[in-house]
């Protein structure tokens, strides 16, 4: 699924556009890949582009926090794992649909994220990084011990009958929802980057004690960055019960979200929201191809060889190799 | 003796336990992650590894499986140097060790993993040593071999590094480096050779956590997962460079997972411990015996 890496082109053009124009380039974008999936028809294609777009929502909102601001967040699968569950809990208990579902647990990540960066402030490096991990075990916790959304056993979530116009299946609707989740992300990201957010973000990046100093108000842009991050996780998870139609909290809370939300964008390159899009799409769409053409060992044995790969021959990511060039 | 208190007890006590085996997976990292500043998150694919190597050498060999993890120490000890060598070439020499080390390490240990099942197979091992079924028994008290033998193994090979770490020039050389490579080099000491010897036994000891995991419960290439979390929270409670709060910091998160496994059933035990670190790290980032920075 290249199609999602065209938004690459716009940030190469000389002149930098503004927001407005890119949330616009965005929407087109969207629409234009919407259409392109609709012309596909394919059910496994819905699957495979939701597959690569909840990744590429995942990787861009890992990068908010990881990438500009420098905080590895280990427990990225907490946070999807946490909007799977919202859609869950929040359908089952109000009898929500998914569109009001995916608001709710992005409201949930968002709140996640919050109570994290209060409780992780003091921490810095690798404390974060564990502290996060930690974050995802008592919550995997707490989940399998919840029954009322299946416990360890996961829980089913029915596929709805009547599918939304102009959609002819239910995978395309899901589908066309991840596409604009997707899009929208990737604009939130850019809009941050480009903003003094984005620059105090990477001022605290590059020495917290200086920006500090400064006068950059690291605390509230940390809060910030933790809250968007969390709830933007949040909103990648949030159609995974949809999507396959049962969750557990094993696979939910799995290591491969995890390491795909820090490989991804490692991959990619983590200084601009271009990286997160490219890796998502380039090592989502190998693992999709291997699980579906190998196996499911063979796609984790790829993961590892290309992080491994990228992270010693091009310490920049695939964008750092082309600003290297130029 | 009154039931509740003899339950608590055999709670207590098997946590110890299982702190030792803990303790023998944390004490590797402790050295190269507290000490030498290497996020080595491959460290128990390492000891998976290990276990499946001693258990397919003691179906083939019959020998005890600890002294066969005693044996592949040097082994392990020269792909921990080839590592770091890596590691040091594409990483630490170039200055972005942080985020990108991290993410070798991902990628390390998913090469590990996936080579076990496709060389191997996805299926557990197992290794018996001859005392796996005995059981002595104090009063109330239940002391199974199967644990008491690699706890007080591990523990003893601890003892050992220790003792290296503050007698020998070599292990204060490493000791050093934690503290100022620079420093070292004054003295003409290579910061590099000495880190390198002291990643090697990292993964060295991680090759004795494996023998210690395989005595007791079987072991497949997903072996280690569960221990990535625990280890890294068992050395930062520890305060990162300091083995004998590694050791404490083991036991303790043995005995708290063991005792609300106990009393509340295992599927609350890891929530437990981990609120408290994470508690702990709200609290007291620099860990239970570590120096303020």
């Amino acid at each position: 699924m290249s199609e999602a890496a065209i938004p690459a082109l716009p940030a190469a053009a000389p002149r930098r556009m503004g927001h407005g124009a890119f949330w616009l380039a965005s929407a087109a974008v969207a629409l234009l890949l919407v259409l392109a999936l609709r012309g596909f028809g394919n059910e496994y294609a819905y699957f495979a582009a939701t597959f690569v777009l909840q990744y590429v929502v995942l990787a861009t909102a890992w990068n908010i926090l990881g990438g500009y601001a420098g905080y590895v967040n280990f427990g990225a699968a907490a946070f999807f794992a946490a909007g799977a569950y919202a859609t869950v809990a929040f359908g089952k208990a109000l009898g929500l649909g998914l569109l009001p579902c995916i608001a709710l647990a992005a409201a949930t990540g968002g709140l996640m994220g919050f109570a994290t960066g209060i409780l992780t402030l003091r921490l810095r490096g690798a404390y974060f990084a564990i502290a996060t991990l930690c974050l995802s075990v008592v919550l995997q916790t707490i989940v399998v011990n919840w029954s009322y959304v299946g416990g360890s056993r996961g829980a089913y979530v029915i596929r709805p009958r009547e599918v939304p116009w102009p959609f002819d299946t239910y995978g395309g609707y899901l589908c066309a929802v991840m596409v604009v989740l997707a899009v929208a992300s990737v604009a939130i990201a850019r809009t941050i980057e480009r903003s003094r957010l984005g620059l105090g973000l990477a001022a605290l990046r590059d020495d917290e004690a200086a920006a500090e100093a400064a006068g950059v108000p690291t605390l509230r842009l940390k809060l910030v960055a933790t809250t968007v991050s969390g709830a933007l996780m949040a909103t990648a998870g949030a159609p995974l019960p949809y999507l396959n139609s049962y969750v557990e909290p094993n696979s939910a809370f799995g290591l491969a979200y995890a390491v795909n939300a820090i490989a991804m964008p490692l991959i990619g390159g983590t200084s601009s929201w271009a990286g997160p899009v490219i890796g998502a799409v380039l090592l989502a769409s190998l693992q999709q191809a291997a699980t579906v053409t190998i196996s499911s060992a063979a796609n984790l044995l790829i993961v590892g060889a290309v992080l491994v790969v990228f992270v010693c021959a091009a310490p920049h990511g695939i964008v750092g190799l082309f600003r290297g060039r130029r | 003796m009154d039931p509740d208190l003899a339950l608590l007890l055999n709670g207590v006590v098997s946590g110890l336990l299982l702190g030792g085996l803990y303790a023998a997976a944390a004490a590797g990292l402790s050295l190269s992650f507290g000490m030498l500043d290497v996020v080595n998150i491959a460290h128990p694919a390492f000891m998976a590894l290990a276990g499946i190597l001693v258990a397919l050498l003691w179906a083939a060999t019959g020998l005890d499986p600890l002294i066969l993890s005693i044996l592949l120490m040097p082994a392990f000890w020269a792909l921990g140097a080839a590592l770091y060598v890596a590691y040091h070439r594409f990483f630490e020499r170039r200055g972005d060790e942080a985020i990108q080390g991290l993410a070798f390490f991902f990628g390390v240990m998913f090469i590990i993993e996936v080579g076990i099942v496709l060389t191997v197979g996805p299926e557990q091992h197992f290794a018996d040593a001859a005392y796996a079924s005995t059981t002595w028994r104090l009063g109330e008290i239940d002391l199974p071999l199967r644990m008491l033998v690699p706890a007080l193994v591990a523990l003893a090979a601890i003892g050992g590094l220790v003792l290296f770490l503050r007698r020998s020039f070599t292990g204060r050389a490493i000791a050093a480096v934690a503290q100022d490579r620079e420093a070292l080099r004054l003295l003409a000491i290579d910061p590099v050779r000495i880190k390198r010897l002291a990643f090697g036994i990292s993964i060295a000891f991680a090759a004795l956590a494996g023998g210690a995991l395989v005595v007791v419960q079987p072991v497949d290439a997903a072996s280690g997962h569960v221990f990535i979390g625990r280890i890294f929270a068992i050395v930062i409670m520890g305060g990162l460079s300091s083995l004998g709060g590694c050791v404490i910091a083991a036991l303790a998160f043995g005995v708290v997972e063991n005792v609300t496994a106990t009393f509340y059933g295992p599927s609350w035990s890891p929530a437990v411990a981990f609120g408290c670190l994470l508690l702990m790290l709200a609290v007291r980032p620099q860990g239970l015996f570590g120096r303020v920075a």
